[in-house]
């Protein structure tokens, strides 16, 4: 190596490191950090944290909190998720054709996107308050009687799934719209000459064009289904018996109310490991399915 | 396309747009309810009629019953903060990637790009350890300090280096340019539309953050709009809706009505942002 190259190399360390120091500090560190504590006790008072080997696996195996959470979290992702899409693929396609009152369309599409969570949390509480919530005025006017939509186990989670489709479409619209400019007009005037209906159109070239936007979106959406609890917070605290309570909802009350940081490190490992997975399987599934061409 | 143009009317249309119509109706009809609680006086909550008299007592009250303005501070100086440091990180981190060949570049990289899927916001249990150690618990700083160095930031800002041509680079170092001169007058005017796609794109994000502050702070002197919120609708009030709707909406305020006004360059930013 030439003295050149050598400078060269010490000028990118200069101005990579400020970024690298805070990036390692609180991603890689603290993700390395969780699965070591995760091998120790918590520490109690006098009692310092001892290492009890995989102690805190086998509790979590055993823990039915863990497993209803875990399972309310893989039913809170297939229902937000290509729900969400579904409807985000709509109305992109509405907003990206000659539409009267397109700006207005849009807008209300997106607007919920820019809405803290948490703001928006407060607002659809109050519609899904028992007996006189929106919710229950409208089924109350088809005859059908009041009903706890958030204090019901049955249909809590199902209530929070509606208000994360309602915040997550409209984002997600944004991306197909970008997409949906891409495709060129040529294609629709050659369909159109061939007599294609609008939907063979749709099924047999919009849709497979869009489909790494569709892969793209998916990520985002399932790594969201995990980090974004702030509405579990304002709308159930997890409950009626936890059937509400989302991973990342119930590593904050293991952490932050039990104080039992060993046992929450334990859970995050079992969550980060949830979404190496995730992205292990979206890559081998972007590798197949992708090549549309 | 299709038959039914012939006849004068275009009922493919017509339906799509009583669709779209529809649906924007469906997902303005929770925001356009908000509206409505918080303006009329508290026994309207509930009840539609046209001619329920308009107040902005509901405001008044909001106000007054817990310290907004002093959330509204914090949270305007934790946005700023976040925003200036991830310009400055992202930039030089964003610049090495894109225009400097060293060892490892590519390794390095991928450690970066790692925290789009590992992201602080589920690492809380170990960040507050270390906010801890840092003293830094209850302060501004503790929120933002994870977010500074963000991989989104430096893979966006990469993408759009890389597209500048290299000739303008050497054509400045033949004149005697240094690197940081380059940087900060080639470089960064030309990634100007990315810097504004970011920058909205992370103001909305931190403006709207709120499991982390909700973590290091716990006072009011620190904390953000999000977390004064929820402390304020869960314990001071206890259900009066049009209080609460209306703090609601004011912690909204600003950002929707920034949103409203540049419509075009959020939506446009967002676009942005997401195709790269």
């Amino acid at each position: 190596m030439g003295p050149l190259a050598n400078r060269t190399w010490i000028h990118a360390w200069l101005f990579l490191s400020p970024a690298m120091i805070l990036l390692i500090a609180f991603t890689h560190y603290p993700a390395a950090v969780t699965l070591f504590h995760s091998f120790f006790s918590t520490p109690r008072g006098k009692r310092p944290a001892k290492f009890v080997g995989l102690e805190n696996y086998e509790t979590l195996l055993a823990d039915t909190t863990f497993w209803k959470v875990l399972g309310n979290n893989l039913w809170y992702a297939l229902g937000t998720i290509p729900a969400s899409v579904a409807i985000a693929i709509l109305m992109a396609l509405w907003v990206d054709s000659k539409l009267k009152g397109r700006g207005f369309v849009r807008m209300a599409y997106f607007t919920p996107t820019v809405l803290p969570l948490i703001a928006v949390a407060n607002i659809w509480m109050f519609f899904y308050t028992p007996g006189f919530g929106l919710i229950d005025q409208i089924t109350g006017f088809f005859g059908f009687s009041q009903h706890n939509w958030l204090g019901d186990p049955s249909t809590a989670l199902n209530a929070v799934i509606v208000v994360a489709v309602w915040k997550e479409a409209g984002f997600f619209m944004i991306f197909y719209l970008a997409a949906l400019q891409t495709i060129p007009v040529s294609l629709r005037e050659a369909a159109a000459i061939e007599g294609a209906g609008r939907w063979y159109f749709f099924r047999r070239v919009t849709f497979p064009l869009l489909m790494p936007t569709t892969l793209f979106v998916s990520v985002n959406a399932v790594i969201n289904s995990f980090r974004l609890v702030d509405h579990i917070f304002v709308m159930t605290e997890g409950g009626p018996d936890n059937a509400s309570s989302l991973l990342l909802f119930y590593i904050y009350e293991t952490s932050f109310r039990f104080w039992d940081t060993a046992y929450a490190s334990t859970l995050t490992v079992a969550l980060l490991l949830l979404l190496f997975a995730v992205a292990i399987g979206q890559f081998l599934l972007l590798d197949k399915r992708v090549h549309y061409r | 396309m299709n038959a039914f143009r012939l006849s004068g009317f275009d009922y493919d249309r017509a339906l799509n747009t009583v669709g779209a119509w529809a649906l924007a109706l469906v997902w303005f009809a929770p925001l356009i309810y908000a509206f409505w609680t918080a303006f009329h006086p508290g026994e309207y909550s509930t009840r539609f009629e046209l001619t329920a008299p308009l107040t902005l007592e509901n405001f008044v009250a909001a106000w007054n019953a817990a310290p907004f303005a002093r959330y509204f501070l914090n949270t305007v100086l934790l946005v700023t903060s976040i925003l200036i440091g991830q310009f400055v990180l992202c930039t030089l981190a964003a610049f090495a990637f894109a225009r400097f060949e060293f060892r490892g570049r590519d390794a390095v990289f991928v450690l970066v790009l790692l925290q789009l899927l590992v992201m602080p916001d589920i690492l809380i249990v170990e960040n507050y350890r270390t906010m801890r150690f840092l003293g830094l618990l209850d302060t501004i700083l503790a929120i933002g300090l994870p977010y500074m160095a963000s991989a989104f930031g430096i893979f966006l800002l990469r993408q759009t280096f890389k597209t500048i041509p290299k000739e303008l680079d050497d054509a400045a170092r033949v004149e005697g340019a240094g690197f940081m001169t380059i940087l900060l007058k080639v470089y960064v005017p030309l990634a100007k539309p990315t810097y504004l796609a970011y920058g909205l794109v992370s103001v909305s994000h931190h403006w709207n953050n709120f499991l982390w502050p909700l973590i290091v702070t716990n006072s009011v002197e620190t904390r953000p709009v999000t977390v004064g919120l929820s402390v304020f609708s869960s314990t001071d009030q206890g259900i009066d809706w049009a209080i609460i709707t209306a703090a609601t909406l004011m912690t909204s305020g600003p950002l929707l009505i920034a949103f409203l006004l540049f419509q075009r360059q959020f939506v446009q930013s967002f676009m942005r942002a997401g195709i790269k």
